[in-house]
């Protein structure tokens, strides 16, 4: 199961390459990996997603969590979230092409953010699997270049991860 | 305030934990460091021949007393010899502080002289590690390095000095921190009191229970405790390679080691269980054999400090997350409150069919009549030579094991091994740091040709300190272990596992000005034997030769259950 792991840490040099070093040092996967400092600038927050069962999942968030730089995380997948991310996308745009890679981007409230004569750069934002629709919408073919930013993610309701 | 420079600050850490140790080795990019040691006499600096042997030295120190072991080497080549005895504590939850020099600050990442990305390298190994980024830091991070080294399952803590970081001309206010806080860091305290007491009534249901202790009772000061609880509940008690000795090897309620070359009764008393209590273990493979097969009928209490060791390999019923002596000792109380007492009837058949189990095999080996020496023999001697009462460190091997099988730990902290890791090289320099926190104590190193010459060198630092270590070289002329594993699963094709050209023993040890004594016949060894530790106050290499055809058992049948086992060549359950 596609799992997405929030994690505070310490904004501190060193500290990611832990948190990526231990999935490759137990022998777990990183999808996708974001992060940025938060509010408060001793902070970072570090979003990945991952896949394994429930007893995986545990272990990766024990074995975290034993991170001395890790202050708290959570596994936004238990409960309801939003996730997004960010993709630009480079399309190919020429003849009868060009509206429909434009009625495309209207379809998934994507924005044409810059053109030329034979180029369409796109921005998307969304679930995952709503960046992978669009661009099976569009058609590999017609893809130049995607650049995604990985997922990122909040829980809903009251629900806080801080300190 | 006191101003002080890096190097005399970390010196002053030192003295400020307590430091009576350090184990280390020179070079360019400490030397601001060495002689600020040079100008004190709190912290006494050994000298070793190589830096690993410091690491395991540390180690030896660290496990014998339960205070952490202190190292110090310089940045590069000297750094990664480090590794190696970092690798070795981490596996076994050692408290240990690595101190080494890097080069200097703004030379960072030009693949300077003697450059080594130690945090790097190190990362997989060390429960954390600290870069001193400005010296005004060093008190902090001194501080914060023996606390994670020290607490919660404890570990080897890196850190790594920028040499300008120790520079003699620029000081900084020194003041050494009482407390640390992290906001990152919260070692568990207490376990869970629902859970303890969901426990005793599991414990006072079992009909067939069993104690399977670990490393961890040893580390975390929990014999005591958890024998006052085995005896007042009369369970069996099996430990693990790491545990023996936090419940008296002597005591009849003691069914010995188990796992890969347990006993037979305790493998059996394992698989055949209905109830587990696993106090620091980690259930991990050198234990279970083949999870999935691993005691089918037993229900496991899992008491560790370690949530991650929880359910790792094997899923516990009812987990208990904190330190093994205040879950113990809460236990205790809460049988108390209970009131109730086990299954008496229950109990007495379970002890029958345990004793019946003890008559069939025990510990056993062949005797040549006429032939080689057996090394279980070896060990018999060295346990009635020393009574009992040596600390006992071990290289690698088959010796390791028989170390393990026939010498009985009455006391923790007294078999001292590499258990984790499996490092041979590493009961020389363990036996130094034992010797050190206890000069007048007997320490034994039980070796094999094949392990001491991982880190022979170390027979100059004995000397060069006076230390009486005594050397028990099982000789088998062969990597045995190895020997062992072909002779079972590779036809006896014996690639590789024999030793050509041992050195003479005896004059290696004379060069090295230490006394050497060599034995070929059973008829001399317990004489031999008595007479090497008769010499209280010198080091003696005894050279012993031994069949080199004998393998360990029993041995657990790979891939099958705990009870699937060879009991010799030729018997198998
Ligand atoms: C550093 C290191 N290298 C290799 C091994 C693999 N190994 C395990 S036991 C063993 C043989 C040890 O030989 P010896 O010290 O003579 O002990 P014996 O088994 O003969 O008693 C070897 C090579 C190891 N454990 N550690
Ligand atoms: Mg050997």
């Amino acid at each position: 199961m596609r799992r997405i792991i929030s994690i505070l840490m310490e904004n501190e040099p060193g500290a990611l390459s832990r948190v990526i070093g231990l999935f490759s040092q137990r022998g777990y996967n990183i999808d996708s990996l974001s992060v940025a400092p938060t509010e408060d600038s001793t902070l970072s927050r570090l979003t990945l997603t991952t896949y394994g069962d429930d007893l995986k999942i545990e272990q990766i968030t024990k074995h975290l969590n034993k991170l001395i730089e890790v202050v708290k995380l959570v596994d936004l997948t238990e409960g309801a979230h939003i996730e997004r991310e960010l993709m630009l996308i480079k399309v190919k745009a020429t003849g009868a092409q060009r509206a429909e890679v434009k009625r495309s981007v209207d379809i998934f409230r994507g924005q044409i953010v810059d053109v030329t004569s034979t180029v369409y750069t796109i921005q998307l934002t969304g679930a995952s699997d709503k960046l992978d629709a669009f661009i099976g919408a569009i058609g590999e073919a017609q893809v130049l270049e995607v650049v995604r930013s990985g997922v990122s993610g909040i829980a809903r309701g009251e629900k806080v991860l801080s300190l | 305030m006191e101003m002080l420079s890096g190097a005399e600050m970390v010196v002053r850490a030192l003295q400020d934990e307590g430091v009576e140790y350090i184990f280390g080795y020179p070079g360019g990019s400490v030397l601001h460091i060495y002689d600020a040691l040079f100008q004190q006499d709190k912290v006494n600096h050994i000298l070793v021949r190589h830096e690993q042997a410091a690491t395991h030295a540390a180690d030896g120190y660290a496990r014998a007393t339960g205070k952490p072991g202190v190292v110090m080497v310089t940045s590069g080549p000297g750094a990664t010899n480090a590794i190696t005895g970092l690798a070795t504590a981490f596996m076994d939850s050692i408290p240990m502080i690595v101190l080494s020099g890097q080069v200097r600050s703004d030379w960072i990442g030009d693949d300077a002289f003697q450059e080594t990305d130690m945090i790097g390298v190190s990362r997989p190994v060390v429960k954390h590690s600290f870069m001193v980024r400005d010296a005004k830091d060093i008190p902090e991070i001194m501080k914060k390095a023996f606390y994670i080294a020290t607490t919660g399952r404890p570990g080897p803590v890196l850190v790594d000095i920028p040499k300008d970081q120790t520079a003699p001309n620029v000081k900084n206010p020194y003041e050494y921190p009482k407390k640390v806080k992290m906001r990152s860091y919260a070692p568990v305290s207490r376990g869970h009191s629902g859970q303890i007491r969901k426990a005793v009534e599991e414990l006072m249901k079992a009909k067939r229970p069993v104690i399977y202790a670990g490393g961890g009772v040893v580390q975390g000061e929990g014999s005591e405790l958890l024998t006052q609880l085995a005896h007042r509940l009369n369970f069996p008690v099996t430990n693990t390679l790491m545990g023996l000795g936090c419940f008296p090897g002597t005591d009849k309620q003691n069914v010995g080691m188990l796992g890969m070359h347990g006993t037979y009764e305790a493998n059996m008393t394992m698989h055949n269980s209905d109830v587990i209590l696993a106090v620091g273990a980690r259930l991990d493979d050198r234990v279970t054999n083949n999870v999935k097969k691993f005691c089918p009928g037993a229900k496991i209490i899992h008491i560790d400090i370690d949530p991650a060791t929880i359910s790792k390999n094997v899923m516990a019923h009812i987990p208990i997350v904190g330190p093994v002596h205040q879950v113990l000792e809460e236990m205790l109380a809460a049988l108390d409150e209970h009131g109730g007492e086990p299954d008496q009837k229950a109990l007495e058949r379970w002890w029958e069919e345990i004793e019946g189990w003890r008559k069939i095999h025990g510990m056993r080996y062949e005797v040549n009549k006429d032939g080689p020496m057996k090394p279980q023999q070896v060990v018999e001697a060295l346990y009635k030579a020393t009574n009992g009462d040596a600390y006992v460190t071990s290289d690698v091997g088959q010796h390791q094991m028989f170390a393990a099988q026939y010498y009985k730990y009455d006391k923790p902290r007294r078999w001292i091994n590499s258990g984790g890791l499996g490092t041979m090289g590493f009961g020389l320099p363990a036996a130094m740091g034992v010797q050190f926190a206890f000069p007048d104590a007997t320490v034994a190193c039980v070796t094999g040709e094949g392990s001491i010459q991982m880190n022979i060198q170390e027979l100059s630092t004995c000397l060069q300190y006076g230390l009486p270590v005594k050397i028990i070289n099982i000789n088998n002329q062969a990597l045995g272990m190895v020997r062992q594993w072909q002779d079972m699963q590779y036809g006896g094709r014996h690639s590789q596992s024999y030793m050509e050209s041992l050195p003479d023993f005896v004059a290696l040890a004379e060069a090295y000005g230490h006394v050497g004594m060599k034995v070929t016949r059973f008829e001399d060894l317990q004489g031999a034997m008595d007479e090497a530790f008769a010499l209280k106050d010198r080091l003696v290499f005894m050279d012993i030769y031994v069949d080199p055809t004998e393998h360990v058992y029993p041995m657990q049948i790979a891939d099958g259950s705990m009870r699937d086992m060879w009991l010799s060549k030729t018997e198998r359950t």
